[in-house]
């Protein structure tokens, strides 16, 4: 069959909840009754980021992107474009002459992005293997399978490409120290347990691009001595478990995942472990519990998962934006990798936009960009022309980072000493319209009712945050509370069991300190500078 | 099918490149169906058709079909653009579905240009 039009539909989680699905069935059936259906293939595709607003309609070999589609538009565009050949001008979000898939991401708004991990998301059918085997999909694994292991291993040290999860922990290294581990059997876990809140990079990567992990997971897999990997993944994310679980089907049917992959004799196979919705399970020993059966608990650490993790087994565990940066790397080298973002952390970040900024969505571009291109030529500046107040970055757990340190290059080595920390990669940014004992306030409640209780100071210690909290917002805080806070919050860091205890007081220690006025606005003057939280609701006082 | 070696894997590569080159937008040959309103009346949804049959029944590669609006010949309609890469571009008037097959016969396999029907002729 040939087709002279291939329209991809975004079918992601952020543009299914939009109409996506009635879209694209409104779309099948304006085809088959303009008698199109033998000429026209509509074709799924994951999110094109922050940039183009979903649901977006992507038609070539016209590289024209209508955004966002609604529902009553889809006839238009079916009769007069589809049917006519006159592209509908109002409609078009953008439009590139250059011929050539990609042409138009390079492209104002997107001029700083750089794609390695989303190389293939919106332009691909994630439903389709072949899709990605046009844009060198297991090209990587074949060339791996003809490198010893220890080769493998040197080209992800040589690349430094640091665990994107937040930790920004060296990926070659910890593939080594998984493959020097002595034993027979060993595991290979992807953590797709994106329970930070703001950040929805891994959902987007698994649904625009599910192979490019699986194909990753396999290259480990070779490179330590492991054949089974697990993708714990959570419960929530239903449309990148259907992606992976076709992806997985189709691998095996390929012969491209299973026994004796590409007649090398190697074995890998994949399966999906759902998570239940607790936060503590993304803690990467909390999440070998719960896929061993166990209850959702860190354990001691060390020994670390490569001496003993899955089982008490070498182990494996990588975020999904690590393992899609892995096939590129074995295709193009890892000098390529090394000349993208800064000297010490190379490569590209994934960042997802949310909160009161203009243009919400993902974007990926090289390490050490700073907030400042990242808030106001890719997000398009703080919505509704408000003041920015602080931006939360990797989520409650990340850093907090106020307005002074907008021109701070964003990579894992520079943000720790500002006190603040760039994690999974959200950036959710707060206006000047809110309260900041109210933000606060939130962020802990959010950590105590995820706090697993295994350790006393992450238990007791968010309790009684929030409950100190609660009390200045209503107008009962004393003055010494703000010294309370600051002792709590410094206990809970160096005492906490696990990264949730230790990282829950970090947004409340920054904003003490900067924000220390309307701490004390809320103690001993009884009002919200803002007025905007449950003190003194409507008497709104500006604050600049 | 199995993928057994990095040879299988080029094989299914170029196939599967094939079926999505046309979002790459670049072909040994474009053509362009002159879908106007006076295009349609004239008969230009038959030539179309035909075109996609019979590049699928030759199994043709890298061609690009597309559409564009009327273009003021519409005495002339249905018009059709063959454009060589890099190269000459043709048009073609009062087409019916079987010149249009004539055409991807002639023009597109065997690069012989039906100078009757040529409309104009642009190097």
């Amino acid at each position: 069959m040939f087709y002279r039009m291939h329209v991809l539909v975004e079918m992601s989680s952020t543009s299914i909840p939009l109409g996506a699905a009635q879209i694209k069935e409104r779309l099948e059936r304006e085809v088959e009754k303009a008698g199109l259906s033998q000429e026209i293939q509509i074709l799924e595709s994951g999110s094109l980021g922050a940039a183009v607003p979903s649901p977006f309609i992507a038609v070539y070999p016209d590289n024209i992107v209508y955004a966002p589609v609604k529902i009553g538009e889809v006839k238009r565009i079916v009769e007069e474009h589809f049917l006519k050949g006159r592209p509908v001008k109002d409609l078009i979000y953008f439009k590139e002459k250059t011929p050539g898939v990609h042409a138009f991401l390079p492209r104002s708004p997107l001029a700083k992005e750089k794609r390695v991990v989303l190389r293939n998301s919106g332009l691909i059918d994630p439903m389709n293997i072949e899709d990605y085997i046009a844009r060198d999909g297991y090209l990587a694994l074949a060339r791996v399978l003809s490198l010893s292991p220890e080769e493998v291993i040197g080209i992800v040290k040589d690349s430094g490409l640091l665990g994107r999860g937040g930790a920004g922990f060296p990926t070659g290294l910890k593939w080594e120290f998984t493959y020097k581990a002595p034993g027979e059997e060993k595991y290979i876990v992807c953590n797709a347990d994106e329970g930070e809140p703001g950040t929805f990079k891994d959902r987007l990567i698994l649904e625009g691009d599910p192979h490019s992990v699986l194909e990753a997971m396999a290259i480990a897999g070779y490179a330590v001595g492991a054949n089974t990997g697990y993708i714990y993944i959570r419960a929530e994310y239903p449309e990148s478990i259907r992606h992976l679980e076709t992806a997985i089907e189709q691998a095996n049917q390929r012969g491209l995942l299973g026994k004796d992959i590409f007649g090398s004799g190697f074995d890998f196979q994949v399966k999906i472990r759902k998570g239940a919705g607790a936060y503590v399970c993304g803690e990467e020993t909390a999440l070998l519990e719960s896929i061993e059966g166990g209850r959702g608990e860190p354990r001691v650490k060390p020994p670390y998962p490569p001496q003993s993790g899955l089982w008490g087994k070498p182990t494996v565990i990588n975020n999904v934006e690590t393992l899609a940066n892995i096939p590129p790397i074995i295709l193009n080298g890892p000098q390529w990798f090394k000349n993208i973002g800064t000297p010490t952390c190379p490569g590209t970040k994934v960042f997802t936009l949310t909160g009161n900024i203009n243009n919400l969505g993902l974007t990926e571009v090289p390490m050490g960009i700073t907030l400042r291109e990242l808030i106001l030529e890719i997000g398009g500046g703080v919505a509704q022309g408000n003041g920015l107040k602080l931006v939360q970055t990797g989520g409650p757990s990340g850093g907090t980072m106020t307005p002074d340190l907008l021109d701070v290059p964003m990579d894992f080595d520079t943000l720790p000493k500002y006190n603040s920390a760039l994690g999974s990669g959200a950036l959710t940014v707060i206006d000047d319209t809110h309260c900041i004992v109210d933000v606060t306030k939130n962020f802990c409640r959010f950590f105590l009712h995820e706090s697993c209780g295994k350790c006393t100071p992450c238990r007791i210690g968010n309790k009684r945050v929030v409950e100190i909290l609660e009390r200045i917002s209503v107008g009962e805080g004393k003055m010494e509370d703000l010294d309370t806070l600051k002792f709590l919050g410094e206990h809970m860091k160096t005492t906490s069991f696990c990264g949730l205890g230790q990282a829950a007081p970090n947004p409340l220690l920054r904003c003490l300190v900067f924000f220390q006025e309307e701490f004390e606005a809320h103690i001993v003057d009884k009002k919200c500078l803002t007025g905007s939280c449950e003190m003194n609701k409507g008497q709104k006082v500006l604050v600049h | 099918m199995k993928i057994k070696t990095i040879e299988d894997l080029k094989k299914i590569k170029e196939e599967a490149q094939q079926k999505t080159a046309l979002r790459e937008g670049v072909g040994d040959y474009k053509l362009v169906v002159y879908m106007g309103t006076c295009g349609i009346a004239a008969g230009a949804r038959g030539v179309m058709s035909a075109i996609l049959e019979e590049i699928s029944k030759r199994e043709l590669k890298n061609i690009i079909v597309t559409q564009a609006g009327c273009i003021g010949l519409c005495d002339r309609e249905p018009l059709v653009g063959v454009e060589k890469r890099d190269g000459e571009k043709i048009l073609y008037g009062n087409l019916t579905p079987e010149k249009a097959r004539q055409i991807v016969a002639s023009h597109l396999v065997n690069g012989q240009i039906i100078g009757d029907w040529v409309v104009s002729a642009q190097q």
